[in-house]
């Protein structure tokens, strides 16, 4: 196989915008040696975005080496919206909330320990997460079950190849997810009510077939950057034919198991979050329809970006499957 | 000069009128230039049920604060913080019609019949509606004792608009829980009036 890593001086397309251009100019700055002036500008800075409402970005995330993906007919949601529009409890359940209180956030060092039913248990410390695996750029729809949608271009290897390297055992039926518990860093874990009610720390699972899929994603970045926090950094789950919550951000633990796992939407309301949580037009949350989504893109209040959702998020062809004979009415 | 009475509730009722229309005109301003978050839609819709709530609990404020704690000058704006409870709720209704459903009308009247909480919240506005058509002075004087009769309704709108903010919510039921508590007390207030309702 041919794999393409783009020279040094070539900027992957799509950091040619406006707008993360805009983003990195203190970086820029910085390594121009304008650090004391910097400092001596930021004041002002600040009281200037108070009226531009500019997101304070203090987190630094990295370029990526990958292998790129077309784009093709889909339009994709702005980084800027990507990264400020995120479920992730930990930091607080609004969704700004993430963003505001994760620029602090320590990814390094990370461990992500991957066990159970295994022949090598093995654990990643966090460079190996960008350097054991070839990265590749997968962009795919998001589905939340809250019925809006992204789309957004990851960065990330296949949760495939992770488990290959452990040697899953025979008996390995279930993959079990977890979140690191920190509620020094994490807000939402500290106190009940920042955290929405949910008991942490969060934990997601997948079938084996499912977890063994071609499209199951472990992101390291996202816009070909590492993952900011809010978005899961250093390491999460992209399971873009599943509602956003199977996603599960931030791991520190992958263990494979003979039983189903529990999972943390499905303990909170069982009748309104499954272990599956299959993207599903038909099956509707017991509080909104599912059988359509608005689309986050640009465009303000005005945009009309209703579309109907599709069985398995559109990824009926590689997914479908994994479900022959299962009563999805039954299994939501 | 000193300020006279009259000039002196104008000036709150202008206040009124100002932050009212001010904050419900800025956030349609910002969510129409897409500058208030990636989801303006949620944005709006949450800003201004939130909103309905509060013009609700301040209009309902107004009586016990007369009656008990005697600031006879308020009840000038009680009739003004129940019009713009309902144009914040009607704005929420709208909103939800022409950017969430983006009229859709088959979804809009599935997801009012089908969705308890959609079913309280379009009871709650229609029952305001009456009460807004009702205010009226022309009316209001040709209705009068069943007036008073159609306007004891705001009690259940109160009911209903809490029942309808705690089923709306995912996980944490905290601040729906605070505006329950918050109608609880208000209702409170009105006891002997809807003991006799029950009776």
């Amino acid at each position: 196989m041919l794999i393409k890593l783009p020279p040094n001086w070539k900027i992957p397309s799509n950091e040619v915008t406006d707008e993360s251009v805009y983003r990195q100019r203190r970086t820029l700055l910085k390594s121009m040696g304008f650090l004391g002036a910097g400092t001596l500008l930021s004041p002002s800075a600040h009281s200037l975005d108070w009226f531009t409402k500019e997101p304070k970005v203090t987190f630094e995330t990295q370029a990526l080496q990958y292998e790129k993906q077309a784009l093709g007919q889909q339009v994709l949601t702005p980084e800027s919206k990507v990264i400020s529009h995120n479920n992730f409890y930990e930091f607080g359940t609004a969704k700004s909330d993430p963003f505001n209180n994760s620029q602090g956030f320590k990814v390094e060092p990370w461990q992500l320990k991957v066990s159970g039913e295994v022949e090598n248990p093995i654990t990643l410390n966090y460079d190996d997460l960008t350097s054991m695996f070839t990265l590749e750029e997968r962009i795919y729809r998001l589905r939340c079950v809250e019925a809006w949608s992204m789309v957004i271009p990851w960065v990330g290897f296949q949760l495939s190849s992770l488990i290959a390297k452990a040697k899953p055992l025979s008996t390995a039926q279930y993959v079990a997810f977890e979140t690191l518990e920190d509620p020094k860093q994490m807000p939402g874990q500290a106190n009940r009510r920042l955290g929405g009610g949910i008991s942490y720390p969060y934990v997601e699972g997948l079938r084996i077939d499912e977890a063994s899929n071609p499209l199951t994603l472990m992101a390291v970045g996202l816009y070909g950057k590492t993952l900011p926090p809010q978005n899961g950094a250093p390491i999460r789950l992209v399971v873009p034919w599943k509602y956003g919550f199977k996603s599960i951000k931030s791991i520190v633990g992958i263990k494979l198991l003979k039983t189903q796992p529990p999972t943390t939407w499905n303990r909170l309301a069982a009748n309104e979050y499954g272990f599956y949580a299959n993207v599903n037009p038909e099956v509707d949350h017991p509080r909104w329809s599912q059988a359509s989504e608005r689309r986050i893109t640009t465009g303000g209040l005005l945009a009309r970006n209703r579309i109907e959702t599709q069985m398995f998020n559109g990824y009926g062809d590689e997914v479908a499957h994994l479900y022959k004979g299962l009563d999805l009415r039954k299994n939501y | 000069m000193p300020i006279s009475l009259n000039q002196h509730t104008m000036m709150i009722k202008i206040a009124i009128h100002f932050l009212c229309l001010v904050l419900l005109v800025n956030q349609y301003w910002l969510a129409l230039n897409d500058d208030l978050g990636a989801d303006p839609v949620e944005a709006i819709l949450h800003f201004t049920g939130i909103g309905a709530f509060n013009l609700l609990i301040l209009s309902l404020s107004i009586s016990p604060l007369v009656r008990i704690f005697k600031f006879t000058s308020f009840i000038h704006y009680r009739r003004l913080l129940g019009l713009y409870c309902f144009l914040y709720v009607l704005a929420h209704l709208l909103s939800f019609l022409a950017f969430e459903v983006q009229f859709d009308w088959q979804l809009f009247l599935n997801e009012i019949i089908e969705r308890p909480y959609m079913t309280f919240g379009m009871i709650a506005f229609v029952i305001l509606l009456l009460l807004t058509i009702t205010s009226i002075d022309k009316i209001k004087r040709q209705m009068r004792k069943s007036w008073q009769k159609l306007h004891h309704w705001v009690y259940l709108v109160i009911v209903l608009a809490s029942i309808h903010f705690y089923m709306s919510v995912k996980s944490d039921i905290t601040e729906p829980l605070v505006y329950a508590l918050i109608s609880l007390i208000l209702l409170s207030f009105r006891w002997k009036k809807l003991f006799k309702y029950f009776r």
